[in-house]
């Protein structure tokens, strides 16, 4: 829910109103000047002319420059996801292991790579496999991939440790008390409900990897940036190519993004609630007396579970 | 070993690395100032009880936060410089510094507006109630009341913005900055039996650089939070 400072007051009475409207006009007329400018400055660099702008009709436009960009796009992205999962859930849980060193040495893993920029993550596999992979003409795109997985790995590493952290202390009691070893409690009562609880996050996730895989441009992977470069370089239309390019990339990320929402509010509705009132229930049928009732979860504890997934994805910011 | 750490000194004297560590924390500087002011903007455009300024904030944001900031840095020097002559100097190094850092600015003020507005999240709205009560004006509540307590609730998104940010100038070589990361590339380059060490250089300049920012905004957003 998104407070707007109209929230915090009443509605505005006659004059309010008559300066809304006054402020609204200013604002329009001033956004339209500055639109009439850019028009004005890009017809009289010709930027309209038809010749710039029909190569869109083509097919080989999209055939050999577009759809091989997108895919090349999806492609990086795609596979540094299914590595960035595994590795970041790996890190993920070493970060909550028992013995101290295997969560030092993960700590330290994963606040480094969160430090470094993916760029240079990048640079650095490029050149790596580039000196040792037989065909160096794939170099680009594990370099693309290596550098992705790092740097979201430690990322993911970081939403599943919190994910546990943030389960009522009681899941985990429960296990321990049903006999369980700690690793098995975290494998079978903590993990899943924590990565429900932060599956919207990893979605938005998926918007922060597709984003960078443009990184690749600077180190020759032909992914969509590069190729509507190189189309813009053939045709001297970079302006058309590139806006056309962003458009794609506008649309793609719109997309995921709307599904990250729609996930995160369906978790709310299902999941989030039905723990809670599975806790709710419990306490009201199971514990009728007030002495037990201490030993339990207050009914706080489930708001609180429910908010996790809410806390989780709101706390990204995309880079 | 002792021929290794003398060929390993000679690189900072060969490529200049002091001065392509003194562009990123120059591109850093200015992206961050202009950024901020930029982002301010932005999310008082967002909450504004302007419907035009609310929408055309909005926009900017989803539009701009959906783009790859190489995209954006590209477009800067392709379009912006080559196709249609805007020029910030003449001399060819600052003009590409400064496209950077109006690329790095308009990308990075999306994510601070966001940072402020989840800030006015923060502040219950019983606040602005209580100053309508005893008599304020709408500006005296906005300026006193609740733009203080939600900049207060906004650092530490404001501040993982503006770590992000120091970590994108590492782009601006998309748009022919010589700085870390262009200066990585070469020697690289050059010096293929030294990639491990030229990057834990780079990688260490960049820890050091943004590992204070992230415990000094951990640190203020605690001492600083509005306590309820």
């Amino acid at each position: 829910m998104n407070r707007t400072i109209s929230d915090f007051f009443d509605e505005p009475g006659p004059v309010g109103r008559r300066r809304t409207l006054a402020i609204t006009i200013v604002g329009v007329a001033a956004f339209t000047a500055v639109v009439a400018w850019m028009i004005v400055l890009l017809v009289d660099k010709g930027q309209f002319a038809a010749t710039k702008w029909t190569p869109f009709l083509e097919a080989s436009t999209w055939t050999s420059y577009f759809i091989p960009g997108i895919l090349g796009t999806l492609k990086a992205a795609a596979v540094a996801i299914v590595f960035a999962n595994i590795l970041g859930m790996v890190l993920g849980v070493s970060r909550l292991a028992q013995a101290r060193p295997i969560r030092a040495v993960a700590g330290v893993i994963v606040e480094f790579f969160r430090a470094v920029p993916v760029l240079i993550l990048m640079l650095f596999f490029y050149f790596l496999f580039s000196n040792v992979l037989s065909n160096p003409l794939e170099a680009p795109f594990w370099g693309v991939v290596c550098g992705l997985t790092i740097y979201n790995a430690s990322v993911i590493a970081e939403l599943v440790a919190s994910g546990v952290k943030n389960l009522p202390d009681g899941q985990r009691e429960a296990g321990l008390a049903l006999g369980m070893t700690s690793g098995k409690t975290l494998m079978t009562i903590l993990l899943p409900q924590a990565l429900i609880a932060m599956m919207p996050s990893m979605v938005a996730q998926l918007v922060i990897i597709l984003k960078d895989t443009a990184l690749g441009y600077t180190i020759t992977y032909f992914e969509l940036l590069n190729q509507a470069k190189t189309f813009g370089s053939a045709y001297q239309n970079y302006l058309p190519a590139l806006f056309v390019a962003a458009l794609i990339f506008i649309a793609i990320n719109m997309a995921l993004g709307r599904a990250a929402n729609l996930l995160s509010r369906k978790l709310e509705s299902t999941t989030g609630l039905a723990i809670a009132e599975e806790q709710i229930g419990a306490k009201e049928d199971l514990v009728p007396t007030d002495t037990n009732a201490a030993i339990t979860h207050p009914p706080g504890k489930a708001k609180e579970l429910r908010a996790v997934g809410r806390r989780i994805s709101r706390s990204q910011v995309g880079e | 070993m002792g021929e290794f750490f003398s060929s390993f000194a000679t690189l900072f004297s060969d490529y200049e690395v002091f001065s392509a560590f003194w562009v990123t924390l120059k591109l850093t500087f200015f992206s961050g100032i202009f950024s901020a002011i930029l982002g301010v903007v932005l999310a008082v455009m967002c909450i504004s009880p302007v419907p035009f300024f609310r929408r055309a904030g909005s926009s900017y944001i989803s539009l701009i936060r959906n783009t790859p900031l190489t995209l954006i840095m590209v477009f800067c020097s392709l379009v912006l410089w080559s196709s249609l002559g805007v020029a910030f100097s003449d001399d060819l190094a600052s003009n590409s510094f400064w496209l950077a850092v109006l690329a790095l600015s308009a990308y990075t003020a999306c994510f601070v507006a966001e940072g402020i507005r989840s800030g006015f999240n923060t502040v219950p709205r019983g606040q602005a109630e209580a100053a309508r009560a005893i008599g304020l004006t709408f500006t005296q509540t906005l300026g006193t009341i609740i733009l203080p307590q939600a900049l207060r609730g906004s650092i530490a998104p404001m501040g993982n913005a503006i770590i992000a940010m120091t970590k994108n100038t590492t782009v601006a070589t998309a748009a022919g900055v010589v700085q870390m990361s262009t200066k990585m590339n070469e020697m690289l380059e050059n010096r293929p039996d030294l990639i491990v060490p030229i990057f834990l250089t780079v990688a260490v300049f960049f820890v050091v650089l943004v590992l204070p920012m992230g415990m000094l905004t951990t640190h203020f957003s605690r001492k600083l939070a509005v306590q309820r």
